[in-house]
C-alpha cells in the first residue's frame, strides 16, 4: 500500500472543465494504488455557476466530501473562487489559483466592482500561495479548453505521484486525439510551480 | 449517430472509479435486467444514460416516472429483470402505480430507484423518500457508496422476487455523484427463464383480488422483518462502548470518518427495520446517537422502541451533513473555522446564446403574471431578467396560469402567461392545457421548445425525434398535439428575434381565448448549435460609440461584461445568437472583425 492521504479541493466555475480535472487526478490516485472518493455537483454546471469538487485519497477513505478545514490542496480556476471556498485548506494547506477572472453576474451587469484585492486576499490565506496564469499558458499551447490540464499540472507539484502517473491517467480519461495537447497543457502547468523543498517527491500528505 | 454499445466494460485491473449512478448501471446489468425506463432528473439522470451502452438491456426514456415505473411493472409482469430510475420528486409522480404494484408483487425482479437530493443542489424541495418506502409497504435498501450501490442493485432484484414485491433503492447526491472505487462482477441474470405466467387474480387489482393481495402485503411484510434482522448489510460494528451511533447510507461515512472508534449500527435495509438488531445494539452501548440527513425517520422508530436516542435535536434536518458537521452535532462544541469571505455570489446562468434569454426579456416588458416550470428557464427568476413569479412542479405551470385567470373572474384574462419547456410540456403540461380549453379558460402559454431536455444535459424526449440510443424515431408534433387538445392559436416565433417575439406575445396575451406561442430555437448544448460557432459571426462593442448606458449589461448574457466604463464582450464566451446588438439604441455592438 502506498503511504500518504490526502485531500483535494478544486473549485471553478462551470464550463471550465473542472469535471475533467477531478476525473485526472482521481484516477492518477486509482492507478496509483490509492483508494479513491471524489465527489462533485453536475446537473447544472454548463450555466456558469461555481462549481467544486471534493477529491480524496489514500489507503482507505471514507466520506466523500472533504471536511471544512481539512483540504490539503485547494486548487482554484478562478480568483473569486478561490476565496469563496478558502474555508476548506487547512492551516498551512497549498492554494494554487488561476489568476483569471470570470465576471460572475453582479459584477457583469455593472452592479458591483470584480473585487480588486482579490490577490491580496488570497496571499493572506496561506503562506503557500501560488498564482498562476493558466489561461495564458492553455493559450499558447492554442487551445483554451486546456486551461483545466495547466492547472492539474500546477497542483500537481504539491501530490506524491509521479508524473508519468499523470500522463496515464490522461490516456485513460481522454479521447486519443486529446491525449497529446493535454499532456503539455498538464506539462507546461507543471513548469509554471516551482516544487517546495521535500513537498512533491516525498508523499506523505500531512492529515 | 447512435450510442455504441459496450459488453462488458470492466478495466482490465479489475477496479474502476464508478459513480453511484454509474454503479446502479452496472449492478442492474450483472443482475440481467432486460429493460430500464426512466426520465431525466438530477441527480438520477446518469443511470439510464449508462444502462444504455450495456448489451441486452432495453432502456428508454419515458416522458414521465410515472410511465417509466408503468413500463417496468409491464417488463416485470411479462418475466423479466426491470428497472426505473428517477429523482425523489419524480416518485411523486409515480406513485399511483408504484402504491398498487406493491399489491400486486412481481413477476422478474422489479426495482425502482430514488435519487433524493438533500441540499437542493438542483431541486424544488428536499423532500426524504424514505417515508415512500413506509407508505408502500416497499422494502428499501440505502447504499453508502458505489461498492455498495453495486451490489445492494443486484440484491434488489433477488429480494424482489424472493419477497414478491417492489423494492425501492435509495441514493442521494452524495451517492448518486460521488466515484469510489468498485470491482465489476459477471453478469448472471434471474434464476428462471422469462416468460409471463397470467395470473389475474395477482396482476388485477379488482377490489376482490387487491383486497386479498393486501393480506398477502401484510404477510411479506412480517417476512421481511425476520429478513431485516439476519440481513448483513444491517450491522453492528463495535467500537467504544460509551459512544452509539445508528446511521445509514452516505452520513455512514461522515460517521466514520469523525468518530472512527465508537460503536456503529450500519443501516443497509432502511425499511423494514431490524427492530431487535437496533434494540441489541442500545443496550450495549452507553449513548445512542441517530445520525441521519433530513427527516428523523430511524430517530422516530428508534425512540418508538423505548430507546432513549440522541437526533434531531442536535444533527441538522436542513441539508446534506458532511463529517464536520456530523462531529459538532454529536460533541455539541463548535470547531472554529475561517470566516467566509465576503464575495459576489456566483449562481448558475443561463448559456451565453440560450434561446430562453431573448423571450423573458421580451415577456418582463409585459408586466403579466408569469407561472413557471421546472427547467433551465427557471434560471430567468433571477436578475437581472427577474421574470417569473411562480414555479412548483413539473407541469405546474399551466394548471396554475388557469387558477390565476379565473381567480381575477373578468379582470382575469390577458394578465398572467404560463412558461413551460418541451420536455417538461410532454412530461404532465399537455392535461393542463387541456383543461384550459375545457374550461373555457384565455391563457397564454409560452412553449419553449429547445429540441431537447436541456436542464439535465440535453436528453431526447418525444418531441426531439430519437430515443436514448440515439436512433430515430418518430417526432411529436408540438403544434398539432396543441391544436388536437382545442388550442385554435397556435404560433411558432424565432426567440433570438426579440423584437417579433414581443410582437406575438402581447397579441396573445391580449386575445381572449387559448393560445399557445412555441418559441423554437435549439440549445446551445445541442451539436447541431455548436457546430454553428466556427462559422457564426461573434459580437464586440465599439468602445467609441458604447455611451455606457448598460442598457445591454442589463440583459444578462455571461458573455458581456461591464468594464467599469463601457460594456465589452468576451470573445471566449460570445456565442454569436445576435440577440444583443438591436438592444444598443447606437448601435455599438457589432460583428466581432477577427476571430479571438
Ligand atoms: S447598450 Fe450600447 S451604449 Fe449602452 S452600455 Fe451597452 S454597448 Fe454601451
Ligand atoms: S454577447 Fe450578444 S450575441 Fe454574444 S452570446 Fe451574448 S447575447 Fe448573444
Amino acid at each position: 500500500m502506498t503511504a500518504g492521504r490526502g485531500d483535494i479541493f478544486l473549485a471553478g466555475v462551470g464550463g471550465q472543465g473542472t469535471l475533467l480535472a477531478s476525473e485526472v487526478l482521481g484516477e492518477a490516485f486509482l492507478l496509483s494504488g490509492y483508494d479513491v472518493k471524489k465527489s462533485e455537483v453536475h446537473g447544472m454546471a454548463q450555466r456558469g455557476g461555481a462549481v467544486t469538487t471534493h477529491l480524496r485519497f489514500g489507503p482507505k477513505v471514507y466520506s466523500p466530501l472533504i471536511e471544512p478545514g481539512k483540504a490539503d490542496l485547494l486548487i482554484s480556476f478562478e480568483k473569486i473562487e478561490g476565496l469563496r471556498f478558502a474555508h476548506y485548506l487547512r492551516p498551512g494547506g497549498a492554494l494554487v489559483v488561476n489568476v483569471q477572472e470570470i465576471y460572475p453576474p453582479s459584477v457583469a451587469t455593472g452592479r458591483e466592482p470584480y473585487p480588486a484585492d482579490a490577490l491580496e486576499r488570497l496571499a493572506a490565506v496561506t503562506d503557500r500561495f501560488f498564482p498562476v496564469d493558466a489561461l495564458a499558458a492553455a493559450l499558447s499551447l492554442r487551445e483554451v479548453r486546456a486551461v483545466n490540464m495547466v492547472m492539474v499540472g500546477a497542483g500537481s507539484r504539491f501530490l506524491p505521484l509521479p508524473e508519468g502517473a499523470y500522463v496515464e491517467a490522461l490516456g485513460k480519461c481522454l479521447a486519443e486525439r486529446l491525449v497529446e495537447v493535454n499532456v503539455k497543457a498538464f506539462r507546461a502547468g507543471r513548469a509554471l510551480v516551482q516544487a517546495e523543498a521535500g513537498s512533491s517527491e516525498k508523499g506523505g500528505m500531512r492529515r | 449517430m447512435s450510442i455504441p454499445k459496450v459488453s462488458i466494460p470492466a478495466d482490465k485491473e479489475g477496479v474502476r472509479l464508478l459513480s453511484g449512478n454509474e454503479a446502479v448501471a452496472r449492478g442492474a446489468f450483472e443482475a440481467g435486467v432486460r429493460v430500464a425506463s426512466a426520465y431525466p432528473g438530477t441527480p438520477s439522470t446518469e443511470i439510464l444514460e449508462e444502462l444504455v451502452r450495456y448489451e441486452g438491456v432495453w432502456a428508454e426514456w419515458a416522458p414521465n416516472e410515472k410511465v417509466a415505473v408503468e413500463v417496468a411493472i409491464g417488463a416485470s409482469m411479462a418475466g423479466v429483470r426491470a428497472l426505473a430510475a428517477m429523482k425523489h420528486v419524480g416518485v411523486n409522480v409515480a406513485t399511483d402505480p408504484i402504491f398498487t404494484a406493491s399489491y400486486t408483487g412481481v413477476g422478474g425482479g422489479l426495482v425502482i430507484v430514488t435519487a433524493d437530493d438533500p441540499e437542493l443542489h438542483s431541486s424544488q424541495n428536499e423532500q426524504d423518500n424514505r417515508h415512500y418506502a413506509v407508505a408502500a409497504k416497499i422494502p428499501m435498501l440505502e447504499p453508502s457508496d458505489s461498492s455498495e450501490t453495486k451490489e445492494y442493485t443486484r440484491l434488489a432484484f433477488e429480494l424482489s422476487e424472493r419477497f414478491d414485491t417492489p423494492v425501492f433503492l435509495r441514493t442521494t447526491t452524495r451517492i448518486s455523484h460521488a466515484k469510489s472505487v468498485v470491482r465489476p462482477g459477471e453478469p448472471s441474470g434471474p434464476p428462471f427463464p422469462p416468460g409471463f405466467k397470467r395470473d389475474p387474480a395477482k396482476w388485477v387489482m379488482l377490489p376482490v383480488n387487491a383486497k386479498r393481495r393486501h393480506a398477502v402485503v401484510e404477510e411479506r411484510t412480517r417476512a421481511l422483518r425476520s429478513f431485516a434482522e439476519t440481513f448483513e448489510g444491517n450491522r453492528i460494528e463495535w467500537g467504544d462502548r460509551s459512544l452509539g451511533i445508528v446511521t445509514a447510507g452516505v452520513s455512514y461515512q461522515y460517521v466514520k470518518e469523525a468518530f472512527p472508534e465508537a460503536s456503529v449500527l450500519k443501516i443497509g435495509l432502511a425499511y423494514p427495520l431490524p427492530e431487535r438488531l437496533i434494540r441489541e445494539f442500545a443496550a450495549g452501548v452507553s449513548r445512542v446517537v441517530v445520525v441521519e440527513e433530513l427527516d428523523p425517520y430511524l430517530e422516530t422508530h428508534v425512540r418508538s422502541l423505548g430507546i432513549a436516542a440522541e437526533g434531531k435535536e442536535r444533527v441538522p434536518i436542513l441539508g446534506e451533513l458532511d463529517p464536520r458537521i456530523v462531529r459538532q452535532a454529536v460533541t455539541g462544541e463548535a470547531v472554529p473555522l475561517r470566516a467566509p469571505e465576503n464575495l459576489p455570489p456566483r449562481p448558475p446562468n443561463l448559456c451565453p446564446g440560450c434561446p430562453h434569454r431573448g423571450l423573458f426579456f421580451a415577456l418582463k416588458k409585459l408586466k403579466v403574471a408569469v407561472t413557471g416550470d421546472i427547467g433551465c428557464y427557471t434560471l430567468a427568476a433571477l436578475p437581472p431578467l427577474d421574470s417569473m413569479d411562480l414555479c412548483v412542479c413539473m407541469g405546474a405551470s399551466i394548471g396554475a396560469a388557469h387558477g390565476f385567470e379565473k381567480a381575477l373572474g373578468a379582470e382575469g384574462p390577458g394578465k398572467v402567461v404560463a412558461v413551460i419547456g418541451d420536455s417538461t410540456f410532454l412530461h404532465s403540461g399537455v392535461t393542463g392545457l387541456m383543461n384550459i380549453v375545457y374550461n373555457r379558460g384565455c391563457g397564454t402559454v409560452l412553449l419553449l421548445d429547445n429540441s431537447t431536455t436541456a436542464m439535465t444535459g440535453a436528453q431526447e424526449n418525444p418531441s426531439t425525434g430519437k430515443t436514448l440510443d440515439g436512433k430515430p424515431t418518430h417526432r411529436l408534433d408540438l403544434e398539432a398535439l396543441c391544436r388536437a387538445l382545442g388550442v385554435e392559436h397556435v404560433y411558432v416565433v424565432d426567440p433570438h428575434d426579440i423584437q417579433k417575439t414581443e410582437e406575438v406575445l402581447r397579441r396573445e396575451v391580449g386575445r381572449p381565448e387559448p393560445s399557445v406561442v412555441i418559441t423554437r430555437a435549439p440549445c446551445v448544448l445541442l451539436p447541431e448549435h455548436r457546430r454553428g460557432r466556427k462559422t457564426r459571426p461573434t459580437f464586440e462593442v465599439a468602445i467609441d460609440l458604447c455611451t455606457g448606458c448598460k442598457a445591454c449589461a442589463k440583459f444578462g448574457c455571461p458573455a458581456i461584461e461591464w468594464a467599469g466604463e463601457t460594456a465589452r464582450i468576451n470573445p471566449l464566451l460570445c456565442d454569436g445568437c445576435n440577440q444583443c446588438p438591436p438592444l444598443c439604441k447606437f448601435q455599438a455592438i457589432r460583428v466581432r472583425e477577427e476571430k479571438p
